[in-house]
């Protein structure tokens, strides 16, 4: 069932050196995929790491802000990584793939522009596999308390005291 | 000392659900001497249990029991599942409630009279009136504390009040302030002034905003007549060979089935679940559910017009901090069919937080358009629209057979589509909202569909006539005596205004009518 997992010479430079040539993450084989920097890595056991960078590609393009790194989409999309998905990811991205191929591209990873992965993205709109990756997104990433301070939002006030003292009323700009 | 009474003690009356309505109407019955036997689904938390974090709280707080949907309403396209959004609690919705407190118009009693006939609607005029109402009005604002009523003072506004504030004036609004709230500005009735937390829908944790959970409901156990008994959950009402109520059986927190006698039974499981209950009560002599010799149980659903404008600014509003609901225009809450619609709305601030900003700003949406928007998240100022909307009789809930609940019971279908005036109403409301807002120099408006409904009303709507509702002035229904509807289902139609402090108004006046006839024995 698991995959054994061989992630063998996994230094930054060499990473580097592996990274696939279009897609912002380096897909190393072996259930093993990582971000050119080296600033996260993960595991996939069950479905491919070549499935995984495709939803954590698509994670991107649907809610993309240029603002926030690559490991809070991997902590969203990583849960895909299961029995009781694999299927759906497969045949998911399978369909990505196969369009992305029909428009004249390798596969979904490998269109350079978000605007012609976001077309890829638009003409399966309605189709289970898009609208639970989407769905999943919007807790699986904005419900990330450390991508919170990253939209400027504060969160838990109540051990601080609230706000009556910390700025409630403190625009200076109307 | 709290009281416990015997599942077979017919003396009590029996109150179903604790929230606005069952909660106030439990203790004030039992402040009268009255024996009350409260049942309520959810379970009891306090504002020590309350958690500053939007879905972590609506977790812990929420009624997420299936229900469907169906009808043209675009809830019913993005939360298929979540046609509302209220509370399994003791305290029912008061504990996720934002405290807008607001008397019902005098012209908005009497619908029928002022709006003549409006196509597709069945408007009707309440069998009572604001002058009616308006004793237990005065005493529904004491017991609240109600600012801006009693001498309590105004709240102070949040950042995203004075940014809608200052573009409501630009716009020329008169009446705009930070409103009527059920929070307290000072030290209250035992409670604490308001923190400016800014998670009022998740509970107060300082218990600054009014809520049963922790204000009626114990005061009402104090005196010795009330119990309540939490996560149980109503499955259906009984009654005898006259037609009389008898007792209610209900699933204890174990799932065992039980069956509780009763004097009276008092309905009030918001509009969604008192219907249901109702119909889930159908028998040989009443096979088209209990009170519903009408056909009206379940029919008129209203949940306010609604919507909100949010706007984006070149420099930071942090609208999350403070109350969640700060302040309101009041200006378009008159009916003036010149706007092209009858009936008005209030536009009132209101902040999310990051989580239920990315799912409510616009369901569904994805891509740049989305998420640029998202990215101004600290910039952004916003309001809610509530307006009055159009009772349908197409609108309604009925019980859904094919889909049940843990408890094997059909559970509620909610049917609803906006009438033509509600949707001129809100077209009008977005305008206007996107203009208070680029008066102040918003770079960018977003006119945000509706969420989950909060307000859910009129499903057991009060009429003068047995033909045209399910309960009479009192909230009695019209073919049982002993069955009362005690929550905002009664409302026979849904006016501009927030509808606690009246259902809470009908509460106390319901509890002054019902011990009165059970003195006079005749209940
Ligand atoms: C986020 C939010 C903000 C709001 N803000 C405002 C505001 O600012 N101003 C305003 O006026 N209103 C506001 N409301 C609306 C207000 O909370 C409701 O209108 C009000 O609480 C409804 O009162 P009710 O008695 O009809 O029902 P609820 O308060 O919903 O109480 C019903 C209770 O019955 C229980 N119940 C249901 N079925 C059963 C059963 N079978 N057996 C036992 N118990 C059962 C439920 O668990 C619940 O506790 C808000 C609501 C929400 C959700
Ligand atoms: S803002 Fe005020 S009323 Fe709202 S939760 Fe905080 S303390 Fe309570």
């Amino acid at each position: 069932m698991t995959k054994e997992t061989k992630p063998t010479n996994l230094t930054r430079r060499a990473l580097l050196g592996r990274a696939a040539a279009a897609g912002s993450l380096a897909v190393i084989g072996g259930g093993f995929i990582a971000a050119p920097n080296a600033s996260w890595a993960l595991t996939v056991n069950v479905i491919s790491s070549h499935q995984m960078a495709t939803i954590f590609q698509m994670a991107r393009d649907i809610y993309p802000h240029d603002q926030i790194g690559d490991e809070y989409y991997v902590i969203a999309v990583k849960g895909y990584d299961s029995d009781g998905t694999k299927d759906m990811i497969a045949e998911g991205v399978a369909a990505l793939d196969a369009s992305a191929k029909a428009a004249g591209f390798a596969d979904y990873l490998s269109v350079g522009w978000e605007s012609d992965r976001v077309k890829l993205l638009t003409a399966m709109e309605d189709t289970g596999f898009f609208q639970t990756i989407r769905g999943g997104l919007v807790t699986g990433l904005y419900n990330q308390k450390a991508v919170w301070p990253i939209f400027g939002y504060e969160g838990e006030s109540f051990s601080k005291g609230g706000y009556v003292d910390r700025g409630f009323n403190d625009i200076n700009w109307l | 000392m709290v009281a416990k009474f015997d599942l077979n003690d017919d003396n009590v009356v029996v109150v179903i659900g604790t929230g606005a309505g069952g909660g106030v109407l439990s203790n004030e019955l039992a402040q009268k001497g009255v024996k009350v036997v409260a049942l309520e689904a959810g379970g009891r938390y306090l504002p020590e249990d309350y958690v500053n974090d939007e879905w972590e709280s609506f977790g812990q707080l929420a009624w997420t029991d299936p229900r469907t949907t169906s009808g043209d309403w675009r809830v019913s396209r993005d939360f298929s599942g979540l046609p509302a959004w209220i509370v399994k609690a003791v305290g029912g919705a008061t504990t996720h409630w934002a405290g807008a407190s607001l008397r019902i118009q005098e012209h908005e009693f009497k619908t029928q009279t002022h709006y003549g006939d409006v196509e597709g609607a069945s408007l009707l005029d309440w069998p009572i009136t604001l002058a009616d109402l308006e004793p237990y009005y005065d005493k529904a604002e004491k017991k609240l504390g109600v600012t801006r009523t009693n001498g309590i003072p105004g709240l102070p506004g949040n950042n995203n009040f004075k940014v809608f504030e200052a573009g409501a004036k630009k716009l020329g609004y008169k009446e705009v302030s930070t409103g009527r709230m059920a929070i307290n500005p000072v030290d209250y009735d035992d409670r604490l002034a308001c923190q400016q937390t800014g998670f009022c829908f998740q509970g107060c944790k300082w218990g600054a905003k009014w809520s049963a959970a922790y204000t009626d409901i114990p005061r009402g156990e104090a005196t010795g007549n009330l119990e309540v008994r939490e996560n149980a959950q109503v499955a259906r009402i009984l009654h005898n060979d006259e037609g009389k109520v008898t007792g209610v059986e209900y699933f204890d927190k174990d799932g065992a089935l039980q069956m509780q006698k009763a004097r009276v039974v008092c309905v009030a499981g918001n509009s969604l679940e008192s219907p249901r209950m109702l119909l889930n009560s159908a028998s040989a002599m009443f096979p088209d559910g209990l009170a519903n010799s009408s056909g009206m149980v379940g029919k008129n659903y209203m949940r306010h017009m609604t919507g909100s404008v949010y706007a984006a600014f070149d420099k930071p509003v942090r609208m999350w901090r403070g109350t969640t609901m700060a302040g309101i225009i009041q200006d378009e809450a008159r009916h003036d069919p010149s706007r092209g619609f009858v009936g008005g709305y209030e536009l009132e601030t209101l902040g999310l937080g990051v989580p239920f900003m990315a799912a409510f700003l616009d369901p569904g949406a994805w891509g740049r358009s989305f998420t640029s928007a998202m990215d101004s998240y600290e910039n952004m100022a916003g309001m809610w629209i509530v307006g009055e909307d159009m009772p349908q009789e197409s609108n309604r809930v009925t019980l859904n057979n094919e889909v049940k609940d843990q408890w094997g019971l059909p559970v509620a279908n909610v049917h609803f589509t906006d009438h033509p005036n509600d949707i001129a109403m809100r077209n009008h409301a977005y305008q206007q909202g996107k203009a208070v807002y680029e008066a102040v120099g918003a770079t960018r408006t977003f006119p945000t569909p509706p969420y989950p409904s909060t307000h859910n009303l009129g499903t057991n709507r009060m009429s003068a006539k047995v033909q045209d509702g399910v309960v009479n002035k009192w909230g009695q229904s019209h073919d049982i005596d002993n069955l009362f509807i005690s929550d905002g289902s009664q409302f026979t139609t849904g006016a501009a205004e927030n509808p606690t402090l009246t259902i809470v108004s009908l509460a106390i006046r319901q509890a002054d009518r019902i011990a009165s006839e059970m003195s006079q024995k005749n209940l």
